[in-house]
């Protein structure tokens, strides 16, 4: 593996300004990297090695006609498989969209594609981004970098995983309860969920659409905050859209932000019962370092987090019910025939479903639609909404006390393969502490908090709505403290990985 | 406890267009009784009181003028479907079924 591919993407850039380094050896290493390694961690579903080079060789020719370029011009890139490339499979790893290539661009690929990083391909995720090990992808087993017999997270885990091993700098990812979160924590990386609506959604695959939202992937603070400026802004194609800055978050890092005067909070009820020992012992031993600096650590709780997991888990599926209604076996991807009985176009579409989608999905489908049936929507749909106001006002009083909230990201280390597949609640045990954020829309990052059993963990970092400049300056600072403790980057501690 | 029966998991699939197998059907009704039991809890402290939130920011609608733009052309959409003909989405028989 060539040095530079343990650069962060800031470094990369600034070796590619100084004319250290060309765009076409950088993707090329990349794709080097994939070539050599991702037969083992199988983050990647497509590779575009000619269209990643091509932007490369673009890139490096502007350059060496002395033209301004974006910062991150020349800068590689890899997507979550459920975000629309122009002229690229987007499976969102179900069979359901197997072959079914996209006629646009998500707003977020026009805006990579204007800052000129080269998209190297698109990466596994559970299907339709519903799990948290990746291993409900219809088509591949994404394995963590490390230790290649566990899980990388979900949905999330190919993008993940392609960053922890190095096979590219940045990724995008989508988080609807932790999918950018928790990969991020069990892989060692950073990865960030930002407000609801600070990036736009059009050409993302919709899942929950009140609580879906893109966020980068990456190997540093800096690195996520200067991808998600890239990313974000208003869009008038998502009327979700927020009218904001979107390098707000970038400059907050430049100024130094001091966290003897940040009023910090643990949530009383985000660690505890159901996270791992190893997992609580490396979060105490976060607020201890923290506290040596001089930080103010305040417990706070926060009553109906206990809560949020109920809520979830109807708000989402009601939403997935309905947004997957689209998959009808007209529109586009599979179409499947009953093999008995009459074929009209409702066997069609009862057959193409029940074949082309998979348990999760089916499961998720079914109890949304439950949900949602009359009878039941007051108690049930209803009722978690209520929940939902009670987490905002949880969440409200927290941040009247304190400026931002930490907690671990997730309850336990990289599980095995196989551990929790037969046990959809365990596996949904998993994103405990990441869903209160998506179900109140504020900003949370996960970044490296040490290790327990020899395998990462991660620390999150909560803030108030639209205050995401603030939660990418503490991570800043948390981050800035822990490396020179570690020797560097948590990775360098990962086993070295490399091809047969 | 609350459970869901059997004949209202295979009620429901039928509802979402979902064609599952018996044995999926079986699975998937042991499967829900657990989760239904953790996600019964909401209704604990969700008292009529307490005002529903559909969304997480507070937004108001998004209006615009209509104008005509470009979009995506038919053949590129109509390449995504499974069937298509004369500029038309093609779908098996909708009338007349048993």
């Amino acid at each position: 593996m060539k040095d530079i591919l343990k650069l962060s993407a800031y470094e990369m850039s600034q070796k590619l300004i100084a004319g250290e380094l060309t765009s076409v050896e950088l993707t090329q290493a990349c794709l080097d990297r994939i070539a050599e390694v991702d037969g083992k961690v199988q983050a990647f579903l497509l590779v575009d090695e000619q269209g990643a080079m091509h932007t490369a060789r673009l890139v490096d020719e502007k350059r060496a006609r002395g033209e301004e370029l974006p910062a991150f011009a020349g800068v590689p890139v890899a997507i979550k498989d459920n975000i629309c490339v122009n002229g690229m499979k987007t499976t969102c790893a179900s069979k359901m969209l197997e072959n079914w290539v996209s006629p646009y661009d998500a707003t977020v690929i026009s805006k990579i594609k204007k800052e000129m990083m080269p998209i190297i391909g698109k990466t596994n995720m559970d299907e339709f981004a519903m799990g948290s090990s990746t291993e409900h992808s219809a088509f591949q087993r994404t394995c963590n970098p490390w230790d290649l017999d566990r899980i990388p997270g979900g949905s999330g885990g190919g993008s993940a995983a392609a960053v922890a091993a190095y096979m590219v700098p940045l990724a995008l990812g989508s988080d609807t309860g932790g999918s950018i979160r928790q990969p991020g924590a069990v892989t060692g990386t950073v990865g960030a969920k930002p407000t609801y609506g600070r990036i736009s959604r059009y050409g993302l695959v919709a899942m929950a659409s009140s609580l879906d939202q893109i966020g980068p992937v990456a190997r540093t603070v800096q690195d996520a905050a200067m991808l998600q400026s890239i990313i974000g802004g208003y869009d008038e194609y998502d009327s979700t859209s927020l009218q904001e800055d979107a390098y707000d978050v970038v400059r907050a890092l430049e100024e130094n932000t001091d966290l003897s005067k940040m009023r910090i909070g643990i949530v009383k009820e985000l660690s505890g019962e159901g996270y791992d020992k190893g997992v609580r012992d490396t979060f105490d031993n976060i607020l201890d370092i923290l506290k040596e600096r001089g930080a103010n650590i305040i417990e706070v709780s926060c009553p109906s987090f206990e809560y949020a997991l109920s809520a979830y888990y109807l708000i989402m599926p009601a939403e997935v019910s309905s947004n997957l209604a689209r998959f009808d076996g007209v529109h586009y991807g599979a179409r499947i025939l009953p093999k008995e009985g009459p074929v009209t176009a409702e066997t069609m579409m009862a057959t193409t479903r029940g074949e082309a989608f998979g348990d999760e999905v089916k499961r998720r489908i079914i109890l949304g639609t439950y949900a949602l049936s009359s009878g039941h929507v007051d108690d049930y749909y209803m009722s978690a909404q209520r929940v939902r106001t009670l987490i905002q006002r949880d969440f409200e009083a927290a941040y009247k006390e304190v400026d931002v909230l930490l907690s671990p990201t997730s309850p336990v280390v990289a599980f095995k393969f196989g551990d929790k597949m037969n046990d959809p609640l365990a596996m949904y045990l998993n994103d405990i502490a990441t869903i209160p954020a998506n179900l109140a829309g504020i900003p949370g990052i996960s970044i490296p908090a040490g290790l327990s059993q020899g395998l990462p963990v991660g620390l999150q970092v909560l803030a108030p709505a639209h205050k995401d400049a603030r939660m990418y300056a503490v991570a800043n600072e948390i981050e800035k403290i822990l490396n020179p403790i570690w020797g560097g980057n948590i990775l360098e501690q990962a086993p070295v990985l490399e091809g047969e | 406890m609350h459970t869901i029966p059997k004949e209202e998991v295979a009620r429901i699939a039928g509802l979402a267009r979902l064609a599952l197998t018996d044995e999926e059907i079986e699975r998937m009704t042991g499967e829900f009784d657990v989760i239904a039991n953790a996600i019964d809890r909401v209704s604990e402290i969700a008292t009529s009181d307490v005002p529903a939130t559909s969304h997480p920011i507070p937004l108001t609608n998004v209006m615009r003028e209509d104008e005509v733009k470009e979009c995506i052309d038919r053949e590129s959409v109509l390449a995504c479907a499974p069937e298509s003909e004369n500029g038309r989405f093609l779908v098996p028989q909708i009338l007349g079924e048993e």
